[in-house]
């Protein structure tokens, strides 16, 4: 029988150390008597024979057993070094095993790691310090005192070290003693509760988790679960716990019978300022736009996140039509900043078109959507929604009074001429829209985008740039 | 008037903000006090207390100051209440983070606060005291601001470099509700400010043609908060403003509030008390539509007038109306459907597969691996055990909704 004694402190590295020794051995479990230090009986002399061989040979185990060994040794069942090493036997034949998690002997162990990475939450939320600082010291320092279910203070110690580094503070539990000076994490043995001096810190805390808390939603159960009664006595707030129970129930009925109030005399005034404020950060786009950002004609706005207006000079001779805001452009509050309008902007320039010069706008003011997971998907607009919408297009039109306007798409189609049928077959041509302009129907760049393959991505971003040629040379023409 | 202590001044503005649903503090950069300050964050968000209303106490959420301009009817603060009043110097709110902080009661500063002057006074001030933490503290602790809807780019440009989180509330369910409630508020600006932080997000995603990355903005995201019972919006209305804002926005969390009766109600809205049942199904009905792959159709179509049913959880309700398939096979179904298993979370789910690459899973493998077979039990088959006639009998939603009681007639 082999007999390892593992300390409270550095309690992983003494495991592994002596398994890896044990194991290279090719000592069984049933010979193997673990020892936690401070628990259980002392070691049986009688039966222990030999010292614990080391190795120096490479082990190879899987990773997720280191790290849940790591835990597990600061469990505070006395059987956990066994447990551990009788799984670390078994895995020599079963390198699989860790991944079965319906395995009794892992199911247990990966529990007890659970426990210890609970109770290692659970100090990092619930220690709390006062403060001890010697009057005059130019470093400040705190105390604390906790006393956690497992020996969880060993693996807390460089998250405290890293978030409180800029002063001194120790950490007592009955077991293990934390203490940071000049930079350093020393660790030492479990002292009694120390006597702590008032801080005034506390009293404001109290009257924070006083007033935070909702009497009319009482839910002890819910918070119980989560902070439960074995950590409430070192809680400096759980002391306030019972009379918020208690008085909970008559403050909500309070509340409920109160009657409601007048207004105090200053709302009058308050009102008053804030009426004025609205006016100066009301938009300030100027009539049309403005008009067509507050537009609440067709359903459409309550989903999308703002109503995008047309761009670029009001009295251009040649306006763009595209078919609706997508989602860049529905967040941007701009026209044609998304894929389409990129790829609009590449053959426009190849085209010898000058977008600067042109008033680009959509058909629909507004992104029609439907949510799918964390995306959007766009929806082309019903006849309704671009009949809705045209009161906007058509002010638009009159407005700039264009020589040519160049419909992108069916959408644009339907909205300047009536009917957004056999775009394809009626592209580059120019037809009479129904506010009596000159309207030059073409595809939309966004099924260019949708092409799949690049042969007929080629030729048909040929025509489209041949399209819009045209529109450049009409607008040329015309205006001469 | 007498000046007011801190500890009245924390009593007024602390009570004041426990309205708000959020107390997060996961996310964000992982940073710490090692190079100096004070400080750190683990990307883990730590509840340092919890409150007897089972809400979790993470970060210092007070508000700036309870004054108000503003008139919206279901908020304690608005200018019409008669609560008594109290605001925070800059430098009151910084001592009392770093303060409370150093004694661990907290992992960081939620602030709101009412609108005073005007938006982009109120919004500076905030502001300023994550500048303050920031800068001069050397703080490295979470900082959650809410931001003023109206307040200028610049300065909610600045809000999102300094904090670890950015959130506005969207209040109601829909815009028709949130001009009846809180006539001052704009549906239409609230989601300009929501898409101009995701715009800026994304941005800040991207490196610069020499490599360089821009500083992080709002690295932990953003949320919102929705008051649910306040008007007649039913969950299926709730539910699709989330999946909308979810899309659009990128949000990270939608939250849901039970809308409570407040001290000095307004004549508007009625004092009930607040539905907890209602909030806790639509965090259930949230989960599904972001982690297990359901539609909101899906969820919301199960009962006819478009509220999820109170008695049973929502995965279960929908198991229960599209019993056709089940049960499913622990040892062959895929994963998209064993996500929809009532009793099997995502952990379970991941157990199961990995588990079953080596072996024929029965009974009691699933039981220890942390499915709640209580509910479970009638949806699976798997060695050993088949729930035979279980998923068509007549009385199976009864197994698992609560026992009738008898109404309280006083």
């Amino acid at each position: 029988m082999r007999c390892v004694t593992v300390p409270l402190i550095g309690a992983s590295t003494v495991w592994r150390d002596a398994a890896r020794g044990l194991l290279a051995a090719g000592v069984a479990p049933s010979d193997t008597l673990w020892n936690a230090e401070g628990q259980g009986d002392a070691p049986d002399l009688f039966g222990a024979e030999g010292a614990v061989p080391t190795s120096a040979a490479a082990l190879t185990v899987p990773r997720s057993f280191v790290a849940m060994a790591n835990s597990v040794c600061y469990h505070s069942d006395p059987q956990r070094f066994a447990r551990l090493y009788s799984l670390l036997w078994r895995l020599r034949s079963q390198p699989h095993l860790m991944s079965d998690r319906a395995d009794p002997d892992l199911v247990k162990l990966r529990q007890m790691e659970k426990a210890v990475h609970r109770c290692r939450h659970k100090m990092r939320a619930f220690v709390r310090f006062r403060e001890i600082s010697a009057p005059g010291a130019n470093r400040r320092s705190f105390a604390a005192w906790f006393e956690p279910s497992h020996y969880t203070l060993e693996m807390n110690a460089s998250f405290f070290r890293d978030r409180f580094a800029d002063m001194d503070w120790r950490i007592v539990t009955p077991d293990v003693t934390a203490i940071y000076q000049g930079g350093e994490v020393a660790l030492e043995a479990g002292q009694a509760a120390p006597k702590l001096p008032e801080d005034a810190s506390e009293e404001l805390w109290l009257t924070y988790f006083r007033n935070i808390f909702n009497p009319a939603r009482l839910k002890v159960n819910a918070m119980t679960s989560e902070m439960p009664r074995k950590y409430w006595k070192n809680l400096p707030e759980a002391a306030a716990i019972p009379d918020l129970i208690a008085n909970a129930p008559a403050r909500a009925l309070a509340m409920a019978a109160a009657a409601p109030t007048l207004p105090p005399l200053r709302a009058a005034s308050a009102q008053a300022q804030q009426a004025r404020l609205t006016s100066v950060w009301a938009d300030t786009g100027e009539g049309l736009e403005a008009a067509i950002r507050t537009c609440t004609r067709c359903p459409l706005h309550c989903n999308a996140t703002q109503a995008v207006c047309g761009e670029g000079p009001q009295n251009a001779p040649l306006m763009i039509v595209g078919e609706q805001p997508g989602d860049q452009e529905d967040l941007a509050g701009r026209p044609f900043v998304g894929p389409a309008g990129q790829l609009f902007d590449k053959v426009a320039q190849e085209a010898g078109l000058d977008r600067g010069g042109a008033y680009v706008t959509n058909a629909v003011k507004h992104f029609k959507h439907t949510p799918r997971g964390r995306r959007r998907i766009h929806q082309r607009p019903n006849s309704d929604e671009i009949d809705h919408c045209k009161w906007w297009l058509n002010a638009e039109i009159t407005r700039a009074a264009p020589r040519l306007i160049v419909a992108m798409g069916a959408t644009a189609a339907q909205a300047l001429t009536g009917t957004g049928a056999r775009v394809t077959a009626r592209r580059g041509a120019i037809e009479q829209g129904s506010l009596g302009h000159d309207v030059l129907i073409t595809v939309h760049p966004s099924y260019l985008l949708r092409l799949p393959n690049a042969e007929a991505q080629a030729e048909a971003t040929a025509a489209f740039r041949a399209d819009l040629a045209l529109a450049a040379r009409h607008v040329q023409t015309a205006g001469t | 008037m007498t000046r007011q202590t801190l500890d009245q001044k924390l009593a007024i503005l602390s009570d004041a903000a426990k309205y708000d649903a959020s107390c997060a503090s996961s996310g964000g950069t992982k940073r710490n006090a090692r190079s100096g300050g004070i400080g750190s964050n683990t990307g883990a968000g730590i509840c340092h207390s919890y409150a007897p209303d089972g809400r979790c106490i993470s970060l210092l959420k007070i508000l700036m100051t309870n004054f108000c301009i503003y008139d919206c009817s279901y908020c304690i603060n608005r200018v019409s209440s008669n609560v008594p009043r109290a605001r925070f110097s800059v430098d009151e709110v910084v001592k009392l983070t770093i303060e409370f902080y150093r004694r661990n009661y907290i992992e960081g500063l939620f602030l709101s606060s009412g609108v005073i002057r005007s938006p982009d006074a109120t919004m500076s001030d905030m502001v300023q005291i994550a500048r303050k933490l920031r800068h001069e503290e050397g703080f490295r602790g979470y900082i959650h601001l809410k931001t003023i809807p109206d307040a200028s780019p610049e300065l909610i440009d600045e809000a999102g470099l300094l904090s670890d989180r950015l959130s506005i509330n969207v209040e109601l369910p829909t815009d028709a509700a949130l001009s009846t409630y809180a006539p001052e508020k704009n549906p239409g600006q609230i989601r300009r400010a929501m898409a101009d932080v995701r715009q800026r997000r994304e941005q800040s995603k991207d490196r610069s043609h020499t490599g360089k990355r821009p500083p992080k903005f709002a690295p932990a995201g953003q949320s919102t908060q929705v008051i649910i019972g306040a008007d007649a919006s039913t969950d299926a209305t709730v539910l699709g403003q989330s999946t909308r804002l979810y899309s659009s926005y990128g949000l990270r969390r939608v939250y849901y509030s039970a809308f409570s009766p407040i001290p000095d109600s307004s004549a508007k809205l009625p004092l009930i008390s607040p539905p907890l049942q209602r909030e806790h199904r639509l965090y259930q009905a949230d989960w599904l539509l972001r982690f297990y792959g359901f539609n909101v159709e899906e969820i919301t179509s199960v009962t006819p007038d478009g509220n999820l049913d109170l008695d049973i959880d929502p995965k279960l309700a929908w198991a229960l109306a599209h019993r056709g398939l089940f049960p499913l096979d622990v040892n062959r179904a895929t994963r998209e459907l064993l996500l929809r298993v009532p009793g099997f979370g995502v952990k379970t789910v991941n157990r199961i597969l990995t588990t079953r690459r080596h072996r024929h899973l029965r009974y009691d493998d699933i039981a220890r691996m942390g499915a709640s077979m209580k509910k479970a039990g009638a949806f699976v088959t798997a060695g050993g055990w088949t729930p035979g006639q279980l998923i068509d009998s007549v009385n199976l939603r009864a197994r698992f909704a609560p026992p009738p009681e008898q109404l309280n007639l006083f």
